[in-house]
Parts: C-alpha cells; structure tokens; sequence
C-alpha cells in the first residue's frame, strides 16, 4: 500500500504509484488530477482563482487555475509522465452561499470554466468532471487506477 | 480618489483600528445574542490576526471538521460581504437554545449533517447569524456614520476547508492574506463556551471609506 499524501489550498504535488493524492474540502476551489496510466505518474493541483494575470498578488502559482495546472503538467512530465497518455478529472467549484451581490460569489464556477479552458489549450482531454452545486467535496486520486473518489458531507462517496 | 490601500497598509498605517473595529463589532453581537437568548455572557477580547489564505483551511482546527458558515452581503455606503462561522458544538448549543425557547425538540450534532433532520437547526443558526451579522454591523455603522445594509443571511455546514475556500478566494484575490476576528463567549450559567469567528470582507474602496469617516486621513 503506498501513501495518501495531501495537497493543500493553492497547492500541487505530483506522486507515483503506489502513492496517492488528496485534497481536502473543496468548496469554491477546483481539484484537478491529472494521471498517466502507464508511467503511472500521478498529479493533483487545488485552485483558488481562475486567472492570475488578473491579480496583484500571483506569486503563488499553485493558487490559480491557468498557472497551476501549467505547473503541475511541468513537473509530470519531469517525474516521467508522458504527455500525450496525461487525461484529466475535476471536481469542485461549488457555491457554497447563494448570497448575489458579489461577482466574487460565482468565482467556483469561473474556476470551472478555467480549469476546463486551460486543459483544451494543453491538449489534456478532461475525462471526466464534478463540478458546482452548493457543497464542499474531498477528493482523492488513485495512481494505479485513474480512479477520483469523491467524498462530501451527509452523501454518499463516489468515483469517477 | 486616493490609491486603494492592502488590508497590510491600512494596518501598517492604522494598527489598532482594525482591532478596535473587530471589538466593537463582536462586542454589540455578544450582547445582542446573550439579550435573545437570555445568557448570562462573558466575552474574551476579541483576538484579530493576519493569516496566509493558503493557512485559512486549518485556520478554525481541523479541515475536515464540520463547522457552520453564515455569510450575508452589505449594501449601502460600503460594499462587500461578512462571515460568521461556529464550530460544530458552539452552533449545536446555540440552536438548542433558540430550539429551547420555542419549545422544540433538542438537536444532536450529528443531525445537523442530514438536511432533513436539520431543517428546524439550520433555521434557528441563520436566525442567530442574522442577529449576530446585524449587530455587527449596526455597531460599525453608528461608530462611522455609515449606512449598512445587510442581505438576508446563507447558512452552510460543511468541511471547515469547504466553507473557508469562499473568504480565501475574496481575500486571495486582493492580496496574501486573510484578517480573521475570533472570539470566544463563555456561557457562566451553564459552564459552555461558544467560538465565534468573524470575517470581514469590504469590497472596493470601503475600507478607505469607513477609515475616512472614523477621522483618518488614508
């Protein structure tokens, strides 16, 4: 059995079977897990922002979607990932409050949207996504199999 | 229009009105919450810190404890949004109270992770959010002068990581850090201590706005 090793908010890490990667609660945020299934080099970055050429403070480039999902394919492909065999699953980007007045308050699914723009601008196909209504999701990615299990309060977990 | 300031400058400029701000507030909300609820309440001073947003996740304990998030936009002279989030065992003995006066039924934690069961719960927390954000901003908007209005309240119970992704993601796309205001009200009666923690999130220029109208050249 390998680890579950776990990826923070604005945050990426990249493993190899036997090792796993989690991330924990999800609201606004997006998971992206990106796998190799026959390196079996496995990725996971969590995303706070959709666009760090939009903000002032972006030197943490894990924290946005168009950066970090740059950087977490990078060091795949460093680790001996193969770029043409990389798919990708994402979850996340849930609205959490219903609350109107704040463009801020739709930024889950800004997230989603980037995250989805980026990966067809990398050539990554995105297999398969979880993506807004109004709960947190913990998120974990299996290197052997590609499977995403997906975990949230008073629901049942799930995968895919 | 002067140069919008980081909540780091206004600090740097002004380091106790953000903690006077956060006092008075959580101060006017004890009252008002013990008045409702006829407790007898001691408050800590409030304690105000910056914290890196990667860090809000763990900010409140553990990230994957549930907790309660009440969240509610502010209209008026200034803009922006404000949270109040209680852990598990605080929002239970809170809604029991509520529940309590009204001659309801008890609620056990575990009930407020099931949306059926937790209806009566979760209305009871939005009620004790609402009057809680209200007082809040009540005290801010007679201490400037300010007009403050207040959307009805959002209540979620979620992983604490979940429900603080949304004031990371505000305060994250302003800057690289989070101004959280905790505080801590011991119940004397009956020996309970409920935490509290607020999160204050002006939009714009209206922090330039509420220092102004407090005096301060910005």
């Amino acid at each position: 059995m390998g680890q579950m090793i776990k990826v923070g908010m604005a945050d990426l890490k990249v493993c190899k079977a036997p090792d796993n990667l989690t991330t924990i609660g999800l609201g606004s945020c997006i998971g992206i897990a990106m796998y190799d299934p026959v390196s079996k080099v496995t990725g996971l970055a969590h995303i706070m922002l959709p666009d760090s050429t939009a903000i002032r403070a972006n030197s943490n480039i894990a924290k946005f979607a168009d950066t970090g999902i740059q950087k977490l394919l990078d060091d795949m492909i460093k680790a001996g990932a193969s770029k043409a065999r990389i798919k990708a699953k994402i979850a996340g980007g849930a609205k959490m409050f219903d609350v109107g007045n704040s463009n801020m308050i739709n930024v889950g699914e800004r997230n989603a949207i980037a995250s989805r723009e980026k990966l067809k601008k990398l050539g990554i196909p995105l297999i398969a996504e979880d993506c807004g209504k109004n709960f947190g999701r913990t998120v974990e990615i299996y290197s052997e199999s590609g499977e995403f299990l997906i975990k949230a309060v008073g629901r049942d977990t799930y995968k895919i | 229009m002067s140069e919008k300031l980081s909540l780091e400058e206004i600090n740097q400029k002004y380091p106790d009105v953000l903690r006077e701000i956060g006092n008075i507030g959580a101060g006017n909300a004890t009252t008002a919450i013990a008045s409702m609820l006829s407790l007898r309440m001691n408050m800590s001073v409030p304690s105000v810190e910056f914290l890196p947003v990667e860090e809000m996740s763990t900010a409140l304990g553990s990230e994957d404890a549930v907790i309660a998030g009440i969240m509610l936009g502010v209209s008026g002279d200034i803009g922006g949004s404000m949270m109040f989030l209680l852990d598990l065992p605080s929002a239970k003995n809170l809604a029991n109270h509520m529940m309590s006066m009204m001659g309801g039924p008890p609620i056990a934690e575990e009930d407020f992770l099931d949306e059926e069961k937790s209806m009566m719960a979760r209305s009871a927390i939005q009620e004790i959010g609402n009057i809680i954000a209200g007082a809040y901003l009540n005290a801010i908007a007679s201490m400037t002068n300010l007009t403050i209005t207040p959307t009805p309240p959002f209540v979620a119970f979620d992983t604490a990581a979940s429900i603080l992704s949304v004031p990371a993601i505000i305060f994250g796309s302003e800057g690289d850090n989070a101004l959280l205001i905790r505080t801590e009200i011991d119940d004397e009666a009956i020996d309970e201590r409920i935490r509290g923690y607020y999160f204050l999130m002006p939009e714009g220029d209206s922090y330039q706005k509420i220092l102004s109208s407090l005096g301060l050249p910005v």
